[in-house]
Order: C-alpha cells, then sequence, then structure tokens
C-alpha cells in the first residue's frame, strides 16, 4: 500500500542550509564585482532642482535615469513609478542614482558628498489627507491609484427597512516583512546579455521588468533565484526595482555589479503592508437577523501604485468575512500618498479586511447581548451559499466542525463566559476568529494574466527534473513540489531534483505568490507526471530531446486550463473571485497588565482546512510561523512614521516576536480535498497569518470589555481605550 | 594592527584595522559566509560566533578585541560530532525554514548546551531568545533543541 502524502519527510534543502553552506546572495563572488549604493531622497515630496556630484575617483561611477536605455518604469500594474527618479521625488528613501565602485567604504564616501539641491512641495502623509485631496494632487486628479465598487442584492433598501444599523471604523497600520535575509541582487553584463542574480519571489516578474527597463529582446535578459533568506511578499514587486539598478550599473560598467542593502536601508524604502482604514456598517430587522453590510474600505498606497489595486481587491473580496449576507454593498479605494510604497504581504489585503469584519462581528453581538460565537455562527457560509462578488461556493466548509475542533482543544467557550464576568486584577480574555483565503490569483488572474506553464525531464539516468519558477523561499516548495511528483511517478524523492529557477532554463509557471505554488503549479506537475510516467504518450510538447543509446531523456509540458466552473466577470467583480477557499479558525488567549497595559499569549490555538496535506512538518511550519507573524502584527510590532520618516528604522526599534513571547502552539488540520489540487492540496501560506490578529484582538476585548478597533493594540492605545477615548 | 586569534582551531593572524567588525573579516578574509548578516546592530543572531566558548554577536563585535581569543564558527563547529546531532534533530524537528537565521540558532544551542546538557523549554527559549527567525514562530527550532540534548546525550 502506498504510504499516505502527508507523511513528513526530510526537507531537501535543510542540512545545507544548517551547516551554512547554502549560497545566498551576500556569499557571491564574481571576478571584478564592483559594489553600489544608493542615493535616496531625503524629502518626502519635492522636485530635483540639481544634483552636484564631486569629481569621482578612478574607477568609480554614477549611475541614474540616463542610463536607462529603455522605459524609466518599473513594469508593474500601472508603469507609475521610476527606477530611478527623474525630476520630481515622492516619499522619503525614493532612489535617485547610484555609485558604483570597487570598494565599499569609498563608495559610501562618494555618496555622501553628492548634494541634491530640492525644491520642496507640499506632501499628503495621512489617508485621510489623500482623500481630502487639497494639496497637489500625487497621482491623477484626486490620489486614487484605484477604486471599485461591489454591489450585490438590494442594499439601499434592506438599509431602508431596517430596524437597526450598527457601525464601526477599524483602523491598522504599517507592517514590515523583516525576512532575515535583506534584499540584494548582483548584475552581470556578457557577451550582450544581462543576468541578474538575487533574493527574490519571481523570477519572471524581473525578467519582464528588464526587458521594458532596456527595451531589449527577451533573450537578452536571464534571471537566476538565488536561496532565498524569506520573502512573505517583500521580494514579489520590489525586487524588480533593484534588479534594474543593478542591471543598468552592470552594462554601464562592464563589470559585475552587487546590490545589497543593510537592515536600515531595507526598512526604510522597500514595501510594506497596506495601513487601512475600514468602515463596516450593519442593518439588522426587527429579529435582529442580518439583512445587509456596507464595507468601505480606504487603503494606503504609498507614493506608487505597485500592486496596490490588487491587494485592494483581494480585502473587498474578503469584506464580509466568513458570513452570509443577503445584501452587501463594498466600496474600495487605495490612494496615493508621500510615504513609502505599500505593497504585498502574506495575506495581501485580507488581514486588514478580516480583523475589521471578525472585531465588527464581535462588537455587534456584544451589543446586541448575544454570544459571539452563536452570532457568527448563524450567520456563517456553509457550501452552496454566496460570496461576495455572487460566486457559489462549491464545495464543502466544514467551519463547524473545525469550530468544534477548536472548541475543545481550548476551552473557548467556558474561558469566554468566564472571562467576562471576571473582575480580578489581571484581566484575562480569550478570542477567536474564523476566516478564508482564497486560493491563487484573484478572478481570471490564473487564466489571463499567468497561464502558468510547467516542465518536466527524464534524464538518461531515470531522474526527473522539475522545470518551474516557482522558488523555494523558506516555505518548503523544493520539498513539497519533489514530493507531488515522486508521488505521483511512484519515485523515491531524492530521484526528483528541483533547483533554483533560471529563466533561461525553466518556463513561466508565474510568481510565487498568491498561496498559488502548490495548488497551481503542484496541481500542472502532477499532471505533467502522470503523462512523463505513461511513457510512450504521443503529445504533441512530448519530446524525445535526445534519442541517442540508452533510455532516451524524455520532456513533457504542461499548461494551466481553468476548471470549467468558474464564471468571472472582472468589470463588475460578479462570480467566482477564487478557483476555491482554504478556511482557518484561530484561538487566542491572552492576559493584560492593569497597570502597563502589555499583553501576555498564554494560549494559542489553530485548526486550518488547506484540503489534502503534502506534508505535515512543513504545513507545520507555515501555520505557526504564520500565525507568531501575524501576532506580532496585531500586538508587538509598530512602525510609525512622522512627515514620511520611518520612526523604527532598525530591529533594536521595529520589535518582531522572538522566542520567549508566544507558548507552544497547538494546531489541527483537517482533510477537505480540492480536485484541482495535487492530492487534493490548497493553499496554506497566507491563510494563518489572517486568522491571529482579529483572534488576539477578540482576546483583549473580552479581558478589557472595550470595543478592539485599532491594529497594533498597543499598550499606549489600550490606555486610551480604557480611559474612554475613541 | 596585528591581530591573531584562533579561528576553527587554527591559528591565524592579520593585519588590519582593529575597529573592523568581526563579522567582515570573518566573511571577507576568510570567506566563511555561514556567518550570516541580518541586521548589523546585535539584534538578530544571524551572525553568531562563539569567542572563548561564548555566544557573540559578530556584527557589533570590532576584530581587535578577539585578539587572543578563540573565535568558532558555523564553519569549525559543523565538523564536530555535535554538530551532527544538532543537524539531523533541526531537521528533523522541522526547525529550518528559509535557512539565513540557521547557523546563528546552531552555534546558539551549542552555547546553551555546553553549559546545560538537558535544558528545559524556559532555559532553551532563554537561550535562543537573542536570535530572531520571522518563518517558524520559533516552537520547531524549540523542538529541534530538545531532541538533540535527547539524541546526544553523553556529548555535552
Amino acid at each position: 500500500m502506498k504510504e499516505k502524502v502527508d507523511r513528513s519527510i526530510n526537507r531537501i534543502d535543510a542540512p545545507e542550509k544548517t551547516g551554512g553552506y547554502a549560497e545566498y546572495i551576500a556569499d557571491m563572488k564574481f571576478e571584478g564585482m564592483l559594489y553600489a549604493k544608493t542615493l535616496r531622497s531625503e524629502k518626502p515630496r519635492a522636485v530635483i532642482k540639481s544634483i552636484d556630484i564631486p569629481l569621482l575617483p578612478e574607477g568609480c561611477y554614477v549611475v541614474d535615469k540616463n542610463d536607462i536605455p529603455g522605459k524609466n518604469r518599473v513594469k508593474m500594474l500601472l508603469d507609475d513609478q521610476p527606477f530611478f527618479a527623474e525630476d520630481i521625488v515622492n516619499y522619503i528613501g525614493e532612489p535617485i542614482l547610484l555609485v558604483v565602485g570597487p570598494d565599499r567604504e569609498q563608495v559610501a564616501q562618494v555618496l555622501s558628498n553628492i548634494r541634491v539641491l530640492y525644491e520642496e512641495m507640499e506632501p499628503v502623509f495621512t489617508i485621510v489627507d489623500a482623500v481630502k485631496c487639497d494639496k497637489a494632487s500625487i497621482y491623477g486628479e484626486d490620489n486614487c491609484f484605484s477604486g471599485y465598487e461591489i454591489i450585490r442584492g438590494d442594499p439601499d433598501r434592506a438599509f431602508r427597512e431596517a430596524a437597526e444599523a450598527i457601525e464601526g471604523e477599524y483602523r491598522t497600520g504599517l507592517q514590515e516583512h523583516i525576512y532575515l535575509e535583506p534584499q540584494g541582487v548582483i548584475g552581470v553584463y556578457e557577451n550582450e546579455r544581462v543576468t541578474v542574480y538575487g533574493s527574490m519571489q519571481c523570477p519572471y516578474y524581473i525578467k519582464t521588468a528588464l526587458v521594458q527597463g532596456f527595451g531589449w529582446d527577451e533573450e537578452r535578459i536571464r534571471v537566476v533565484q538565488t536561496t532565498t533568506g524569506g520573502a512573505f511578499g517583500g521580494k514579489e514587486e520590489y525586487t524588480s526595482i533593484i534588479a534594474g539598478h543593478a542591471a543598468f550599473a552592470a552594462v554601464k560598467t562592464g563589470r559585475p555589479v552587487r546590490l545589497i542593502f543593510d537592515r536600515a536601508e531595507d526598512i526604510i524604502c522597500t514595501t510594506k503592508r497596506h495601513p487601512s482604514i475600514i468602515k463596516i456598517k450593519t442593518a439588522l430587522d426587527k429579529n435582529r437577523k442580518i439583512t445587509a453590510m456596507e464595507v468601505e474600505i480606504t487603503l494606503d498606497g504609498g507614493a506608487y501604485a505597485g500592486l496596490s489595486p490588487v491587494v485592494l481587491q483581494r480585502a473587498m473580496f474578503a469584506a464580509t468575512g466568513v458570513y452570509n449576507i443577503p445584501n452587501i454593498k463594498v466600496k474600495g479605494r487605495v490612494f496615493a500618498t508621500n510615504n513609502v510604497p505599500s505593497g504585498a504581504m502574506r495575506g495581501f489585503g485580507g488581514p486588514q479586511a478580516f480583523f475589521a469584519i471578525e472585531m465588527h462581528m464581535q462588537s455587534l453581538a456584544e451589543s446586541i447581548s448575544r454570544d459571539p460565537l452563536d452570532f457568527k455562527m448563524e450567520n456563517m457560509l456553509s457550501k452552496g451559499d454566496l460570496t461576495v462578488t455572487g460566486g457559489v461556493l462549491r464545495y464543502e466548509v466544514k467551519l463547524p466542525q473545525m469550530i468544534d475542533l477548536v472548541e475543545k482543544m481550548s476551552g473557548y467557550r467556558r474561558k469566554y463566559e468566564a472571562f467576562i464576568n471576571d473582575r480580578g486584577e489581571v484581566p484575562k480574555g480569550i478570542g477567536l476568529s474564523i476566516f478564508y483565503h482564497g486560493c491563487a490569483f484573484t478572478g481570471s488572474g490564473e487564466k489571463e494574466k499567468i497561464r502558468a506553464r510547467v516542465k518536466l525531464k527524464k534524464r538518461k539516468d531515470g531522474k526527473v527534473l522539475i522545470l518551474v519558477a516557482s522558488v523555494e523561499m523558506g516555505q518548503g516548495s523544493s520539498t513539497t513540489l519533489r514530493k507531488i511528483v515522486a508521488r505521483a511517478m511512484d519515485l523515491p524523492v531524492e530521484d526528483v531534483i528541483y533547483e533554483n529557477p533560471d529563466t533561461d532554463i525553466v518556463p513561466d509557471s508565474g510568481p510565487t505568490v498568491a498561496s498559488r505554488t502548490v495548488m497551481i503549479v503542484g496541481f500542472l506537475l502532477k499532471k505533467a507526471a502522470e503523462r512523463l510516467k505513461a511513457g510512450g504518450e504521443k503529445a504533441a510538447d512530448f519530446k524525445v530531446t535526445e534519442a541517442c543509446e540508452g533510455p532516451a531523456e524524455l520532456e513533457v509540458t504542461e499548461e494551466y486550463e481553468e476548471p470549467g466552473y468558474i464564471k468571472w466577470g472582472h468589470e463588475k467583480f460578479e462570480g467566482d473571485a477564487y478557483p476555491t477557499y482554504s478556511w482557518g479558525v484561530n484561538v487566542v488567549e491572552v492576559e493584560v497588565d492593569p497597570v502597563t497595559f502589555v499583553i501576555k499569549v498564554n494560549g494559542i490555538w489553530g485548526v486550518y482546512d488547506i484540503g489534502t496535506i503534502i506534508d505535515e512538518r512543513i504545513i507545520r511550519g507555515q501555520m505557526e510561523g504564520g500565525i507568531a507573524q501575524g501576532l506580532g502584527y496585531a500586538a508587538f510590532e509598530v512602525m510609525n512614521t512622522d512627515c514620511g520618516n520611518i520612526l523604527q528604522p532598525s530591529l533594536a526599534d521595529y520589535i518582531i516576536p522572538n522566542s520567549k513571547e508566544f507558548p507552544e502552539m497547538e494546531i489541527r488540520l483537517i482533510d477537505n480535498p480540492y480536485e484541482y489540487g495535487p492530492f487534493g492540496a490548497k493553499g496554506a501560506g497566507e491563510l494563518p497569518f489572517i486568522g491571529a490578529a482579529p483572534a488576539l484582538a477578540s482576546a483583549v476585548q473580552n479581558a478589557l470589555k472595550v470595543p478592539i478597533k485599532r491594529l497594533p493594540v498597543t499598550p499606549e492605545y489600550l490606555l486610551k481605550v480604557a480611559e474612554g477615548e475613541k | 594592527m596585528k591581530i591573531s586569534f584562533v579561528l576553527n582551531g587554527r591559528d591565524v593572524l592579520l593585519d588590519t584595522d582593529p575597529l573592523r567588525r568581526l563579522l567582515d573579516v570573518l566573511r571577507d578574509e576568510f570567506n566563511l559566509t555561514g556567518v550570516k548578516e541580518g541586521c548589523g546592530e546585535g539584534e538578530c543572531g544571524a551572525c553568531s560566533v562563539l569567542v572563548n566558548d561564548k555566544i557573540m554577536y559578530s556584527c557589533i563585535l570590532p576584530v581587535g578585541s578577539v585578539d587572543g581569543s578563540r573565535v568558532l564558527t558555523i564553519e569549525g563547529y559543523r565538523e564536530t560530532e555535535r554538530y551532527k546531532v544538532l543537524q539531523e534533530a533541526f531537521t528533523e524537528a522541522g526547525s529550518v525554514q528559509c535557512g539565513f537565521c540557521t547557523p546563528g540558532f546552531i552555534m546558539a544551542a551549542e552555547a546553551l548546551l555546553s553549559e546545560d546538557a538537558s535544558p528545559d523549554e524556559k532555559s532553551i527559549r532563554e537561550a535562543i531568545s537573542g536570535n530572531l527567525c520571522r518563518c517558524t514562530g520559533y516552537s520547531m527550532i524549540v523542538d529541534g533543541i530538545k531532541i538533540a540534548s535527547r539524541k546526544g546525550r553523553g556529548l555535552w
């Protein structure tokens, strides 16, 4: 009998990483390599009047907008961000030019002697001011990068006829990824071709950005991922900018150019999680049943659009949470400010939306004297119900069983009751969040934008090569994808090979984002593996690459086909926003210091439905790591700005969780196979992040008996709340 | 200034600015790239090395201060039996994800286990609290050290 697919195996990359053998970008050396450092804007918004560059020492270069042969725009959704500033800078830290040279200290010295003369413009720092738009607009006519509306049913009528309407406003702050390995790339120019090596999530995003930046044929551009020390979305779109910088510098100097950030630079100028303001209004009928919900989501996109429009969409598609609401109006807008650009981060808009809806449901239930969990469960989505966008939930929603299980593990109900009546010296609380994550790209993205392709190659020695652009960044895909192929072909996992992607070798299986790697790319690999195993198949793309002696080399490619049931209208956001959903329930127990208002976490429990588990141990790592990062977001990770300056530009100031912060977590996974995932697997990486913050905030609400409406839940905020301020 | 120390069991001598960061000397002069720079200010522990058996952040240590000392990096430590036990335990426990912090955690684990061969959970969490990991949430690293402590009985 076959072993179960979820049996954990040893991660293939663990020994080389543990022993310090693995080569990260900073460990790579090239003959004649030069070092680059970036001159960055010191002003949040200004016209560059002049740049005074002193005489450069022998072997030193300046690389700027004039060294970009193609279009000085980083290829993204709206193409509004230049690689190097032209005449205007829009945030502190915006790149203006590079100084490149053979000696790092000399480069830093030259950089410090460059003088930029700015003519300052009136900056915009907050969502509220961006909406007001009473200063010169940063983007378009009204600062708005993107705005959308979803209407389902007749929300206006439902509100007109409502017995009562209950409102809340929820706000969340910045979060920085703090992948342990800072961003870095090396550009090399040889034989009229440019190669960028680096720490990244999306080799083909970078390739496309370089094609546009150079205006060259794509054959002249090569991107190679190096061992990547964490990413969490931070190395999704951002890395294209510095890949361009290193590549332009390599071409100008004719030498390999290394551009690697130190931590302070990384924090100051890379993307962050979008700050949000979310207003929710719920209509109740006379029996206190929910008849409608109106949600207004506003995000701070920072100085350039980046991926903001899609982050906003994902937030909107999570706006009403796991609840079955008959009439819905969701309005979403993302605005330009003179802050560092916001971007992709684990959850991608979902965490902000789920914090708002979960806190709203909790407060709503408490305000009408209902038990929050009972109230949530009465309104919960199940199979056959409609999502925000009117897509039908085709697969079983196992939330009731999951809630039962987490209740048994945590004793949630008993503790909630006990804590709500407790007037002890140290307030204690327990909170529960219910959430989902839409797996893979939003809407028709997989079919229309990505069209993933994968390739498998059986070598003469019988080993099978996985050829995909999906990267290993710590999440375990180099092991998981091997397992999928090995299982599908009945091979030992050692006979399946996966190497870091090189765009000269691998087809474009899409970016390593959106919890899509196992479900989408893994499913294609499984199909390819089955065809490769069948051997003699005569498909057009099934080719014998080398028909010499011995067994032939075989190749098979597979391209994404959308499951037939998916219906999506992008104009009105109608239909299936995602192929399917992963689900979670998270419980957190806390106590709050009555004097300092410091939160201590006493217990963490989570139950998740991610379809079939491919590797239990890897998934446990994803769940625990996601929860920890989510609890950091909820309680510890404060990032403030003052006039566009980030006030916590170091790990001494920006505090991420350490080993003492949280107790052991108890995680359970329930089986709910998805027919279009490999062996039934769905997306996993982002899901655990989403539930952590609302679970913690609900626990604090249970402890202090006041509504929590802000993230992070800092002692300063709790002090204000406790004193009765808004 | 001439500085001499014992690096991974071998005597080394170099003539350099004593204020250079030990991290840079290890990486640039000796190509010991298992010592990582994660923050450069003594917060994350990715650059951890043992100096006279004590865990230190090499990113905030001037090389002049290790003159006459014994310095052990992951490259030296990985040749030992103790390392093998820790490496297998880390693999078994799922302690390794992106791996950037892992050599630093291994050095912190060695520093702990050489003081206390059978640490309890609290001591383990305390001992690795100077090292940051953004991937695991720490429990699986704690498990790795527990397994190593059990399987490596007699080694520490």
